[in-house]
């Protein structure tokens, strides 16, 4: 207690972020990682990866039954017949087609509606901007369960009950998506840049798209593989509003679990087919979703 | 409302940011506001016109999603706790006025579902947290292949709900289960993990945390790297180990960070839903045998789409967000102590 209260309040307060301080500053960047920090990594690496892996080895054995004693632990050799079961009995067909439509549209309609709300926030001066800010903000908290009931009845007198739509219109646009845009247009887009457009007399659709957009395309993209894998693992709206006729993945993941279905193996090649996409898209862009997420957090 | 804070000032700052050379900002300001044509044609009052509008427009899409999927439905949500609504006859409702939330409040059963959303939210957002902080720290140090370290510790948040609990029921099978044999291995009884009251809330919270702990350890990992290295500097000046270190310098400045983790996760504990669900397989939305690990979620699932009183949900819906807001408000205070004992 003692070193902190003399030394930091002090540092604070005297030595603002002068110059060059040096990129990623923790502590830890000053020393390499010893071998203890690695063998620590590699455990937690190895926890976060295992139930995947074995989900894989599951996935292609034959036995209906997979717990066993002592489990599977080498790949079999019915990957591929497990998953085209899954894909035709379990109906995962039909789920990965709606999924990846509906988080496709999803992505899409946040990612540009997002970019509009956020550079108004961010640049553009304007009656009760604080107000709506900060409302924006605030409905983050309102948890998804508040609005189920009223949606399930309204979607049902619309005649909409089990159809797409009824998942894609409520997350259309979304304040985690706003706030992040708002965030990284504020540094990222020079006002000057706008200034001058307008003094050229283009109009602000005209800014939008030559000015905003292109400044915003980095963080567009992170909040887009960010939206995506949001609306591919959504859970709680789509379970309740859909049903095994018409279901997104996770719908029908879970009447696989439920089913009664006795092949094990079937069930994992189900899992690991509704986390394929996602897997290959964070082996594509790992980097940038790890990215986004730090810079959410830091700014957010 | 921290984190929304925390954000405001940083945002404030940002804004200020320009105002460095105030005579390039003005001059660009002055020449911004004035349209090229003389200033009475069409044109002009377009542009005008244009000008006040656009933010407006610009920000009516959220607002008009939000408006009627979120903030109107909330309100139907409070109108219908107080109304007999049942799904098999959804053309019947009648005004029950509290009857909702006073059968609610003398069921045993929504004091099991709130004592275990509890229970299960403290033992998923505990270890979660603390093994984050601890990740974090260890992803700050200079490591070979950093982002690897990073993207393979994200991968579990890649994965869904769904799939990961169907793994994970797998993997806790009271017979022949990976867990119980591994467990055998090293000599210690197997565990009913679905039955059991604690060994099946440790499950479901196992799947939340394998789930969130690589995530929140990037927001962590984030905020360490936005600590100046100059604190560090001065309190090994003063002789402060890299123990005290991480005590006394990394953990103070992280302490906004970790309220808004905290309360993230709150958030989140409090909504559990997916995983209880698809644990119980069959008997999912009944949080097991014994309603062992029914949660508020799932409770409410169980009420309004399984038993079909649409009613009893919507009361179950906003007694969870008002359990939320006190909550909230707790955190407030311990924060503001917090900062003031500071």
């Amino acid at each position: 207690m003692s070193a902190s209260e003399l030394t930091i309040p002090q540092v604070e307060k005297d030595q603002k972020p002068k110059r060059e301080r040096p990129r990623g500053m923790g502590a830890g960047k000053q020393l390499h990682a010893g071998p203890l920090t690695y063998v620590v990594l590699t455990v937690f690496a190895l926890v976060s990866l295992a139930p995947l892996v074995w989900t894989a080895i599951a996935a292609s054995r034959t036995d209906r039954r997979l717990a066993e004693t002592p489990p599977p632990l080498w790949f079999g050799g019915n990957l591929f017949k497990n998953m085209e079961r899954a894909w035709e009995e379990g109906g995962l067909g039909t789920a990965m087609f709606n999924t990846t439509f509906v988080a496709a549209t999803i992505t899409i309609s946040t990612v540009v509606f997002a970019t509009l709300a956020g550079f108004a926030f961010a640049k553009l001066r304007f009656r009760f901007s604080g107000v709506l800010l900060m409302l924006t903000i605030g409905t983050m908290m309102v948890p998804p369960q508040l609005a189920v009931v009223p949606l399930y009845l309204w979607m049902a007198d619309l005649g909409w009950s089990n159809q797409l739509q009824t998942v894609i219109l409520p997350t259309l646009c979304t304040a985690f998506g706003t706030f992040f845009m708002r965030q990284y247009l504020l540094q990222a887009l020079p006002t000057e840049l706008i200034e001058a457009a307008r003094v050229d007399g283009a109009s602000s659709l005209r800014v939008v798209w030559h000015v905003v957009f292109p400044a915003a395309r980095p963080a567009m993209a992170v909040l887009g593989l960010l939206t995506f894998v949001f609306a591919w693992n959504d859970f709680l709206w789509p379970i309740i509003a859909l049903n095994q006729e018409n279901p997104t993945v996770q719908v029908a993941l879970n009447s696989l679990g439920t089913g009664y279905v006795p092949d094990q193996a079937v069930i994992m090649a189900g899992a690991l087919l509704g986390t394929l996409p996602l897997l290959i898209a964070f082996l594509l862009f790992g980097k940038q979703i790890v990215g986004g997420i730090m810079q959410g957090a830091v700014k957010g | 409302m921290s984190s929304s804070k925390q954000a405001l000032a940083h945002a404030a700052s940002a804004d200020a940011a320009p105002g460095d050379q105030p005579g390039a900002a003005g001059r660009a300001h002055g020449r911004g506001t004035p349209p090229p044509p003389g200033p009475d044609s069409w044109r002009s009052r377009l542009y005008r016109w244009d000008m006040k509008a656009s933010p407006y427009a610009f920000i009516a899409p959220f607002f008009i999603v939000f408006g009627a999927f979120s903030l109107v439905p909330l309100l139907y949500t409070a109108w219908y706790s107080l109304h007999n609504v049942q799904l098999a006859n959804l053309d019947g409702q009648t005004w029950t006025g509290l009857d909702n939330y006073q059968n609610l409040l003398s069921s045993d059963f929504f004091w099991n579902a709130l004592w275990n959303t509890c229970t299960i939210g403290v033992i998923s957002t505990v270890p979660q947290l603390l093994m984050a902080i601890g990740l974090a720290h260890l992803l700050n140090y200079k490591l070979r292949g950093s982002t690897v370290w990073r993207v393979v510790m994200l991968t579990p948040y890649a994965t869904s709900v769904a799939a990961a609990t169907l793994v994970f029921v797998l993997l806790y099978s009271w017979d022949g289960g990976m867990i119980n044999w591994l467990l055998e291995f090293v000599g210690i009884d197997p565990v009913n993990w679905r039955e059991s009251d604690w060994g099946s809330q440790f499950a479901v919270s196992s799947i939340v945390i394998w789930r969130w702990t690589g995530y929140n350890a990037l927001i962590y990992l984030a905020a360490m790297q936005a600590i100046p290295a100059d604190l560090y500097e001065s309190a090994a000046i003063d002789g402060a180990n890299r123990w005290q270190q991480f005590l006394h310098v990394t953990i103070p400045q992280l302490r906004p960070t970790i309220l808004f983790t905290v309360v993230v996760s709150t958030i989140g504990a409090t909504q559990l839903f997916g995983e209880p669900l698809l644990f119980g397989g069959v008997s999912g939305s009944k949080g097991g045998s014994e309603h062992q690990y029914q949660t508020l979620g799932l409770y409410m699932y169980d009420q309004g789409w399984i038993i079909g009183n649409l009613g009893k949900a919507s009361a179950i819906a906003w007694t969870m967000f008002l359990i939320l807001l006190i909550v909230a408000v707790i955190q407030l205070l311990v924060s503001r102590r917090l900062r003031k004992s500071q």
